[in-house]
């Protein structure tokens, strides 16, 4: 009885995966270097790409902080779910709320 | 680990003297405890007070509202009274009152554990909310706001000379403490059911919390951030809604909406969740279509992130992205539709016991279908820009959260009363009450429909006499609806001394919050619960007492 509440104890026991920490620095280094693009970009005109540029950027810092320093890439799959999830309500927010600032210009009648 | 029967779930067990209430004393007791029934009653206390002043807003509005001058309350003062009225009721009663008192005393309860997840979170959440709430009252001894509960721009950031950044900044704090509630919510679901509760076996009460915590968690940080941007555009001066800045005060709309019609359901889900609970008890029969209910609950917590855009029809937002929204809008209904359907089904040939939280609920069921009914019309493109800013609308959405929300959390406060306190509470004061809600409620905003219709608009202090007769009527209903509240304060107090004990089970309900003693003990269950039968086994706990009678 003893062995098998033992077991169950240890089957249940929560898996801690433990990063080495060159992936902190060099995660470290990466949004560093992000920002620094960052600026950068913002120093040139790139017309209409302005704006999508400095997101793409910020978006692959936010992925990384959200993979390495939250922990997510080592998690279970609920809180993936969790995660893309919460991008998808994002994405709902842009894309419904661009649905109108796209098609305000449309006319009915022409 | 025992295994519990529904038969002796029914029948088993004396109660103990140890319960929440008495386990410890003094006030620190109470202001620090991680009890989760003690922070239920601490919230209870708390709601209460907000909804007596959000009611007094009310109140004087309806009062000024006798005569068609504007001789009681200036125009400004109007402004900031519906304001308030709104803030309070909004941010401070409705969308914590079914979750954080009955959500929080009973969803441990109901699935087996000995508290939340987090108790210590759970705490804060309270404190939070007191904070955002002492903000919102030091706002209101202090000039109060003027620019509605939505905070529109341009208004509210250049124009506006009250409080608008004391208001926003409560909202942005009690959106936290909404936020972990719901958290702590979904974690207790996922983590700490009893062995035995699967999915499936979960009372619809639980299933409706879980789809509240959702739209808690998605939408409610868009409001905060939305609430930020308005402060720094009101006090920086940095262009987010402002065309004279670059913004757009659409924008301002669409981020607030896609928060505050979801925020709906986070109101009107958990009453749903009690209409569940509280029909099976009274009729003796499982719920008509469980998952159906049950699926229903996270159907609506999706769809209602759809929809936000029906409040911007006649904003000036593109005809192709109104058409859609109207669509989504009719689409949400169905779920809703199917919870209202699958109610009536379960009503069908039962035998009803029609104490006061089924007077509750079945007024809940028909208010809310007119409420939905009536979204409908709003929904519709044409109707709308005819209805846009009227008493229609205020009708509307009365029905809905006043109607749907308070008459289901009435019930709810009654149903599990005796749990909560163990006392009963007086019947027959309390079947008068719900008489007085009822026909109060309906006096107050059916006429509200007409008024609207025939075009009186919403928040004016003044209105054209051909308006009288009917808001003398609703003025007349509010009163009713007034003394129907306030009656439960008193007998529910009185009850907690004088009420009869009422055992553990006085309801003959089923379900692991009816298994333990009434008022629980400070760890809920003295054995953890095994489950072994299905949600709402009412024909299987009656075939058992057949049994045990006929042995």
């Amino acid at each position: 009885m003893a062995d098998t509440t033992e077991h169950h104890q240890l089957e249940h026991a929560p898996h801690v995966h433990v990063t080495p920490l060159w992936i902190y620095i060099a995660v470290f280094l990466a949004l560093a270097v992000g920002t620094i693009v960052t600026y950068l970009a913002s120093l040139v005109d790139l017309g209409m790409w302005n704006t999508p540029v400095a997101l793409i950027i910020a978006t692959i810092k936010a992925v990384l902080v959200i993979l390495f320093f939250m922990h997510v890439i080592h998690s279970t799959r609920l809180t993936w779910v969790t995660v893309v999830g919460s991008f998808l309500w994002l994405g709902i927010l842009f894309v419904l709320t661009f649905a109108d600032y796209l098609t305000r210009g449309w006319s009915l009648f022409k | 680990m025992t295994t519990a029967t529904l038969h002796d779930v029914r029948l088993s067990g004396a109660a103990s003297d140890r319960n929440y209430f008495n386990d410890e004393y003094g006030a620190l007791s109470w202001f620090l405890t991680k009890d989760h029934k003690r922070i239920a009653i601490l919230y209870l206390i708390s709601v209460s007070v907000l909804f007596v002043i959000g009611g007094f807003f009310a109140m004087m509005m309806r009062i000024e509202l006798l005569t068609p001058e504007g001789d009681l309350l200036t125009s400004d003062t109007y402004n900031k009274f519906f304001t308030m009225h709104g803030v309070v009721m909004i941010f401070f009663f409705l969308i914590p009152v079914i979750p954080a008192v009955l959500g929080n005393f009973l969803l441990p309860l109901q699935i087996g554990a000995k508290d939340l997840a987090f108790p210590k979170i759970n705490l804060l959440s309270w404190y939070l909310y007191m904070l955002a709430a002492g903000i919102g009252l030091i706002v209101i001894v202090t000039g109060g706001v003027d620019t509605g509960w939505t905070f529109y721009t341009p208004f509210s950031t250049q124009y506006s000379n009250t409080h608008v950044f004391g208001t926003t900044f409560a909202g942005f704090i009690a959106g936290f403490s909404s936020i972990l509630t719901g958290l702590n919510f979904i974690v207790t679901i996922h983590r700490m059911r009893a062995p035995g509760l699967t999915w499936y076996r979960l009372p619809l009460f639980v299933w409706a919390l879980y789809a509240t915590s959702i739209v808690m968690l998605l939408a409610t940080p868009v409001l905060a951030i939305t609430l930020v941007m308005l402060m720094i555009e009101r006090t920086v001066g940095v262009g987010f809604f402002d065309p004279a800045l670059g913004g757009d005060p659409v924008l301002y709309q669409h981020m607030f909406w896609f928060y505050s019609h979801p925020a709906v359901y986070i109101m009107i889900l958990p009453a749903m969740g009690v209409a569940s609970d509280v029909v099976a008890a009274f009729t003796r029969k499982k719920i008509f279509g469980y998952r159906f209910v049950a699926f229903s609950s996270l159907a609506i917590a999706f769809l209602g992130f759809l929809v936000w855009a029906h409040h911007l029809f006649v904003a000036g937002i593109s005809v192709y992205s109104a058409m859609i929204f109207a669509f989504l809008t009719f689409f949400v209904a169905v779920p809703s539709a199917i919870k209202v359907f699958n109610w009536t089904a379960t009503l069908y040939k039962a035998s009803v016991s029609w104490q006061t939280p089924m007077l509750y609920i079945m007024g809940f069921i028909g208010l809310f279908t007119i409420g939905g009914v009536t979204g409908l019309f709003l929904a519709s493109l044409g109707l709308d820009i005819h209805v846009t800013d009227t008493y229609f609308v205020v009708a509307h959405f009365h029905y809905v959260m006043v109607g749907g929300t308070v008459m289901a959390y009435l019930a709810g406060i009654h149903y599990w009363w005796p749990k909560i306190t163990g006392r009963m509470y007086p019947e027959w004061w309390a079947r008068l009450a719900a008489l007085l809600v009822f026909v109060g409620f309906n006096l107050t905003f059916f006429p509200q429909f007409i008024l609207g219709y025939v075009g009186m608009p919403r928040r004016y202090h003044a209105y054209a006499p051909e308006f009288q007769v009917l808001n003398v009527l609703s003025t007349a209903g509010a009163s009713v609806l007034a003394v129907g509240y306030m009656l439960p304060i008193f007998y529910l107090i009185w009850s907690i001394w004088n009420g009869r004990p009422a055992g553990k089970n006085p309801w003959g309900a089923v379900g692991l919050e009816w298994t333990t003693s009434s008022p629980p003990p400070k760890e809920n269950f003295h054995e953890t619960p095994v489950v072994t039968w299905e949600a709402y086994d009412y024909p299987g706990m009656m075939k058992a007492m057949g049994e045990t009678q006929h042995v």
